[in-house]
């Protein structure tokens, strides 16, 4: 593995290693001394053409704990705004010693752009790239889901994968990379993946993902799956109006006060919720539901940490022929 | 586990009909017996059982360090065995990591007593070149501070590039720098480990070109 571009390539042992890793790194963040020579002299930078809070600060911790420089690159301020190319962008980053690309853009394909032509050496890491892909997020997700899962059942996590599993993603589906990373690598670790959204935000093509759809939350619900994502809705990417006002939105397909109410059922007491951040409290989360106890947010930040410092250590710790 | 009073040379033979290549040069009954021997050293030179941790690391130090344990608790009842063994990985730390294919990491499990003020043992198969101790150092010193560590091997096969050594040795192997010293455990080796696997041995191999390398340290 060289780079990590999406979850679509990762293979099911691929995708475990990455997580088992990523078990041993969440102990070292349990430790007094939170870091590792691992990657000690080696430069990460972080190329980020959007914004971005969480991940990028998660990433910018994972390589320090990991030993490595950290170089942040934000394109405001950059000489980006003064209309220079990524192919400019990137060969400066090469001439600097980068030895990893983190790299987030608007563009889809553009971290698949920088890893395959010959611009730069260094490993590429997607970290977001417009409505394709976001595969740190869905390890993290995994992971999360993945030591809920063992949990519950009392058994060990390292080596598991995710058979018989059932996750609903609910939301803007259609602007979401999120999901788009979710429904492949949970899949392919074994999981049993529902879409649920308004029909104006579901992709076209949605019905050849390995996955089922629904129009209805409730109807999901009834289904006792073992995680409910909620994404939000991403006001910055809707060019039109997708639905007719938010307060029907947030009936429909939000997880309000009442509809939480229902994760009290018997059939639904291990049932935990994701967000990947950053949460519109009031519209596809209540407050009450997002400070809950079955809340995952704030362990799925933690856990980022674990799963970008696994990611890091495997992509850069191999020699470069072997890589 | 081949019979106590089996004369070493019959042990020898028997074991080297089993092993598939390379000249064995210690038998399970060997390897228990020097085990044995190095959980006294460690209580002599320790002047009782206080305070000792025994690390093991991967893959086939940790379960020497569960052995030794299991020793220590036989010759002092005082001394429950789980209590004071775990595993130390090093993966992280190794010097080497840019120059060999990416290695995954294993887990690192300290018994709850911590590591604070005590007698910490390292236990390991083969001592080399003295580089997995150097990075267990480093690792150990994350950790906590031991009073005092110590080191314990099953094999020292010579060639050390660090200046480091073992305080107990299950039995020094001269060896030349080509071969390999092959340590094989059923814990790791058996069940769905080595198919080639029948009882615990150790042995020496001449080179070979592009052999696996596992079971041997740097």
């Amino acid at each position: 593995m060289k780079h990590l571009l999406s979850t679509r390539d990762l293979t099911p042992g691929d995708a475990i290693r990455i997580l088992d890793t990523a078990e041993e790194m969440a102990a070292v963040n349990d430790r007094e001394v939170r870091k590792l020579p691992a990657l000690r002299g080696r430069t990460v930078v972080n190329l980020f053409f959007e914004d971005s809070t969480r991940t990028r600060i998660s990433f910018e911790a994972a390589a320090k704990r990991l030993s490595a420089d950290v170089i942040n690159f934000a394109a405001k301020g950059s000489s980006v705004s003064k209309g220079e190319s990524l192919k400019d962008t990137a060969q400066t980053l090469e001439a600097i010693g980068a030895d990893a690309v983190v790299i987030r853009h608007s563009a889809a394909g553009a971290p698949h752009r920088l890893a395959m032509t010959d611009w730069i050496n260094a490993a590429v890491v997607n970290a977001g790239d417009g409505t394709h892909e976001h595969p740190t997020q869905a390890l993290l997700d995994a992971f999360t889901l993945r030591r809920h899962l063992s949990k519950v059942a009392g058994t060990p996590s390292t080596g598991a994968d995710l058979a018989g599993a059932h996750v609903v993603i609910v939301g803007d589906i259609l602007h979401s990379r999120v999901a788009r990373s979710n429904v492949w690598l949970l899949t392919t670790l074994g999981a049993r993946v529902t879409l649920v959204a308004p029909p104006t935000l579901l992709p076209f093509g949605v019905e050849q993902w390995p996955c089922a759809v629904s129009y209805d939350l409730d109807e999901a619900l009834a289904d006792a799956p073992d995680a409910v994502m909620m994404l939000r809705v991403q006001a910055e990417r809707m060019n039109a109006s997708y639905f007719p006002s938010t307060a029907e939105y947030s009936r429909l397909w939000g997880l309000g006060d009442e509809r939480f109410a229902r994760f009290s059922e018997p059939e639904l007491k291990d049932t935990v919720i994701l967000h990947p951040g950053p949460m519109v409290r009031g519209l596809e989360i209540s407050s009450v539901a997002a400070d809950s106890d079955r809340s995952q947010v704030l362990r799925q930040v933690a856990n980022g940490v674990s799963v970008r410092m696994a990611v890091l250590y495997l992509l850069m710790s191999a020699k470069e022929s072997t890589r | 586990m081949a019979s106590a009073e089996a004369d070493g040379e019959a042990t020898r033979t028997a074991a080297r009909a089993h092993a598939p290549s390379g000249r064995v040069v210690l038998s399970a009954a060997d390897i228990d017996r020097a085990l044995t021997r190095i959980a006294h050293e460690i209580l002599e030179a320790n002047k009782g059982p206080e305070d000792i941790v025994l690390l093991g690391i991967p893959r086939r130090g940790y379960p020497l360090a569960v052995r030794l344990a299991r020793k220590l608790a036989a010759a002092d009842p005082t001394v429950v065995a789980e209590q004071i063994v775990g595993q130390l990985d090093i993966t992280m730390f190794r010097d080497d990591l840019s120059r060999q294919p990416t290695r995954s990491p294993s887990p690192t499990r300290l018994p709850s007593q911590g590591i604070d003020n005590k007698v910490v043992v390292l236990v390991d198969d083969v001592l080399y070149s003295g580089r997995t101790i150097r990075a267990a150092l480093d690792a150990l010193v994350d950790l906590g501070r031991p009073r005092i560590v110590r080191l314990a091997v099953l094999v020292d096969r010579g060639h050390r590039e660090l200046p480091i050594r073992a305080d107990h040795v299950g039995k020094n192997l001269p060896t030349s720098a080509a071969e390999k010293v092959r340590v094989r455990l059923t814990e790791i080796d058996g069940e769905g480990g080595d198919p080639e696997f029948t009882e615990d041995h150790v042995a020496i191999e001449a080179p070979r070109d592009e052999d696996s390398t596992e079971g041997e340290i740097q």
